[in-house]
C-alpha cells in the first residue's frame, strides 16, 4: 500500500492520510494508491501539513505497517520513551 | 552572580527585534500567507527544525556557559512548552523535541528575558562558539578563553558577509594544551597561547567530523590577540570565495583545505590578510577590555585543599567526576547526565531547576555544558562537595562515570532525528548496562555513537566509535576503534563488517575483553589499541 504522511503545520504532530484528511493515528492510514501524487499536490497547496511524502507499507492484522523503521518510529513515538508520542495515548 | 558576559543595549535590542520579526513570520505562516518553502529558511535561522515527531528547537548556549537564572528558564521552557525535559548536545547547546509552531515566538521571547536565543543554531552560518567546559577555572589554561569566544560570538552574530556560507561553520576556542573541546575537529580551532610574554592564538582550520572526517591543520602558529578577528575574517573570506557550493557534501572548509592543500590554503589566507590590514577591521581594544571585565575571577574565599572521603560512594564520585580548580580549596564538579540505562544528555525540568539551585548555592551561580553532554558546576568549595554530592545523588544526578564506559556520547538517532538511519540511544543504553559493572576496571574509555554519517555523536573521535547505518531497511552498526577528540587527536578506523543491534553490544565487549587481557601498566584502551594496531581486534571480532 502507498501511505501518505507528513507533519501538522501548527503542532508538528506526525499525521497520516486517512482518505478524507489527516489523522494522528497510523491505524487510520489508507492506501492512497494512484491518487497519491494528486493528494500531495492538493494538500501542499492547502498549507496545513508540512513535508508530505509517500511511503510503502503493508496492511497487516494490526493495521498499516510502514516498510521502513523510520516511519514505524514516527507512527508510535520514540522507542526509548514509551511515555511520549502517540504510543503514550494508546496505552 | 555568575562570571559571564552580560548583554548591553545593542545585544538586547538585536535579540528582541529578532523575536518580533519571527513572531510576525510565524503568524504569516500560520495564516497561510507563507508557503513552507518560504518559511523554512526563516524558522531554521531561529533554530526551529522539523524532526521526526514534532518541531525541534535548538537553543544556543554560548561556549557552554549558563547562569542559574538561564538554567531555570530552560527548565521552565521544558515544562511550559515541551514535555518536561531537554536534551544537551555535543555542541554545548540544548534541544527541545516537542515544540509547537504557535509557541515558538513565545519561547524565544522568554529566552530573550534571560539573554538567550536560538539565532544561528542552524543554517550555513557561523554557529555557536564552543569552548572548554573548565574555562576560567582550569589550572592548565594560559588565559580564560571565554572573552575571546565572546568576541568571536559578537563578530559572527548577524555578520552579513558570512550569513550564507557554502555550509555551516563551527568554531572552538580553548586555552590549554589539554584539549577538552574537540578543538581540532572544528572548522576553525583556536588555541590561545603565550609567546615571548605576549598573548595570541594558534590557529587551526579545516577540521571536522561528518561524512568526511578531517583533523584541522595549523594555519598560523601565532596570531596576536589583537588580530584575532581580522585573521578569522581572512580565513572565512577565503572559504567563502573558494568553498564549493555545487555539492553540499563537499562544501565544508575541511574539503577546501584538503583539496587545496594546507600550504596553498595558508598562502591564500596570508594574501587576504595582507589586503585586509589597511581596513582596520579589528574591534577597538577597549571593546575587548569591556568583555574581559565580565570574566574577571569571582571573589573566591581563602581555603585549603582537602575533603573527607570516608563515604565510599562519595569517594568514587570524587575520584571520577572532579576536576582540579586553579584556586586552592575549590573544585569543578561534573554532573553526569549518563545514568546507566538512561538517555545520554537528557535532563528533566525538575533536574534542571535543581541544578540551577545548586549552582546558586555551591557554584557562584554558574553552570557549564560539556560537549560530552554533561553539565559542570565550575566553582565548588571543596568543603561543600559532600553536601553537593548528596543532593545530586538524591536526584539521580550523581553517576560516578565521567570518561568511563557508561559516559557515552550519543546523538538522538532514529528515535528523534529525521536524518538518522539507525537508533543510537538504545545502543548506548545496552552498552552502559553491559559495561557499567566493569567500567572502573576499564578506566578511561570514551564510546561515541552516531545514528548516521553526519556524526553528531562524534563516532570518529571515540576510543570506540559506533556508526548506525541503514542496511536495506534494517539498522546495522559499524564499529570503529582508535579515535580521540583530545590533544592526541586521531580518527577512528572501521573494524570490518557491521553488526545488528545485539551483535554490536557483544562486539564492544569482545574489544574491551581483549584490551583487558593485553593492556600493559597504566595503558588506557586507546594506548593499547595504538600499540597493538587493528589486527588483533579484527581477529577477535571476526576470527
Amino acid at each position: 500500500m502507498i501511505i501518505l504522511t507528513g507533519n501538522d503545520l501548527k503542532t508538528g504532530d506526525v499525521v497520516w492520510w486517512d482518505g478524507q484528511g489527516w489523522s494522528r493515528h497510523l491505524a487510520d492510514a489508507v492506501d492512497a494508491g494512484d491518487e497519491a501524487e494528486a493528494i500531495m499536490a492538493r494538500e501542499e497547496a492547502a498549507r496545513r501539513v508540512n513535508a508530505v511524502y509517500e511511503i510503502e507499507g503493508e496492511q497487516t492484522a494490526e493495521g498499516p505497517r510502514p516498510a521502513h523503521i523510520k516511519d514505524r518510529v514516527r507512527g508510535r513515538g520514540p522507542t526509548v520513551r514509551p511515555d511520549l508520542g502517540i504510543q503514550a495515548e494508546a496505552s | 552572580m555568575a562570571t559571564m558576559y552580560k548583554y548591553d543595549d545593542y545585544d538586547q535590542t538585536m535579540v528582541d527585534a529578532r523575536v518580533a520579526e519571527f513572531r510576525d513570520q510565524t503568524a504569516r505562516r500560520l495564516a497561510g500567507d507563507l508557503t513552507e518553502d518560504q518559511f523554512k529558511p526563516l524558522r531554521l535561522m531561529n533554530g526551529l527544525y522539523l524532526q521526526l515527531h514534532a518541531y525541534m528547537l535548538r537553543v544556543a548556549v554560548p561556549y557552554g556557559t549558563l547562569s542559574g537564572a538561564q538554567m531555570h528558564m530552560l527548565a521552565t521552557i521544558a515544562r511550559k512548552y515541551d514535555k518536561g525535559y531537554g536534551h544537551f548536545t555535543t555542541r554545548q547547546n540544548i534541544q527541545y523535541n516537542w515544540i509547537q509552531l504557535k509557541d515558538a515566538p513565545d519561547i524565544l521571547a522568554d529566552l530573550a528575558t534571560v539573554e538567550m536565543h536560538a539565532i544561528q543554531t542552524s543554517g550555513n552560518c557561523i554557529r555557536n562558539i564552543s569552548s572548554d567546559q573548565f574555562a576560567g577555572v582550569a589550572a592548565d589554561e594560559v588565559v580564560d578563553p571565554r572573552p575571546y569566544a565572546e568576541l568571536l560570538r559578537q563578530w559572527s552574530s548577524f555578520h552579513p558577509e558570512f550569513s550564507y556560507l557554502p555550509r555551516k561553520f563551527k568554531i572552538a576556542v580553548i586555552a590549554s594544551d589539554e584539549d577538552r573541546a574537540a578543538m581540532r575537529l572544528h572548522d576553525i580551532g583556536i588555541q590561545m597561547v603565550e609567546k615571548d610574554g605576549a598573548l595570541g592564538a594558534k590557529f587551526f582550520a579545516g577540521g571536522g567530523m561528518g561524512r568526511t572526517p578531517m583533523i584541522g591543520p595549523c594555519v598560523r602558529e601565532f596570531v596576536p590577540v589583537d588580530e584575532l578577528i581580522s585573521f578569522s575574517e581572512a580565513v572565512l573570506r577565503v572559504y567563502n570565495r573558494y568553498g564549493r557550493r555545487d555539492n553540499k557534501y563537499k562544501a565544508r572548509i575541511k574539503i577546501l583545505v584538503h583539496e587545496m592543500g594546507i600550504d596553498a590554503f595558508r598562502a591564500e589566507v596570508d594574501a587576504e590578510y595582507e589586503k585586509m590590514q589597511p581596513l582596520d577591521l579589528e574591534p577597538p581594544r577597549a571593546e575587548l577590555k569591556r568583555i574581559e571585565a565580565f570574566f574577571a575571577p569571582p571573589a573566591y574565599e581563602a581555603a585549603e585543599d582537602g575533603y573527607d572521603l570516608s563515604d565510599p560512594d562519595f569517594a568514587i564520585w570524587a575520584e571520577t567526576n572532579l576536576f582540579p580548580h586553579k584556586v586552592p580549596g575549590y573544585a569543578a564538579a561534573t554532573i553526569s547526565l549518563k545514568p546507566v540505562g538512561g538517555i545520554p544528555g537528557d535532563a528533566s525540568a525538575d533536574q534542571m531547576d535543581l541544578i540551577a539551585d545548586l549552582a546558586a548555592r555551591y557554584s557562584m551561580d554558574e553552570v557549564r555544558v560539556t560537549h560530552a553532554q554533561n553539565l559542570v558546576l565550575p566553582n565548588v568549595k571543596q568543603a561543600d562537595l559532600y553536601a553537593l554530592w548528596q543532593e545530586l545523588d538524591g536526584a539521580g544526578l550523581a553517576p560516578a562515570n565521567l570518561d568511563r564506559a557508561s559516559d557515552i556520547i550519543a546523538c538522538p538517532g532514529l528515535d528523534y532525528c529525521s536524518l538518522a538511519n539507525a537508533r543510537s540511544i538504545p545502543i548506548a543504553q545496552r552498552l552502559a548496562e553491559r559495561l557499567a559493572p566493569v567500567e572502573r576496571r576499564l578506566g578511561d574509555l570514551q564510546i561515541k555513537i552516531s545514528g548516521c554519517i553526519n556524526a553528531c555523536g562524534h563516532h570518529h573521535a571515540g576510543h570506540i566509535g559506533i556508526l548506525g547505518v541503514d542496511k536495506k531497511g534494517v539498522e546495522s552498526y559499524q564499529l570503529l576503534l582508535g579515535g580521540s577528540a583530545a590533544e592526541d587527536v586521531s580518527l577512528a578506523k572501521i573494524t570490518g563488517p557491521g553488526f545488528d543491534e545485539h551483535g554490536i553490544v557483544d562486539a564492544v565487549e569482545t574489544v574491551t575483553n581483549l584490551y583487558e587481557s593485553e593492556r600493559q601498566d597504566g595503558e588506557r584502551f586507546l594506548d593499547t589499541y595504538r600499540r597493538l594496531g587493528m589486527a588483533p581486534f579484527k581477529e577477535a571480532l571476526y576470527g
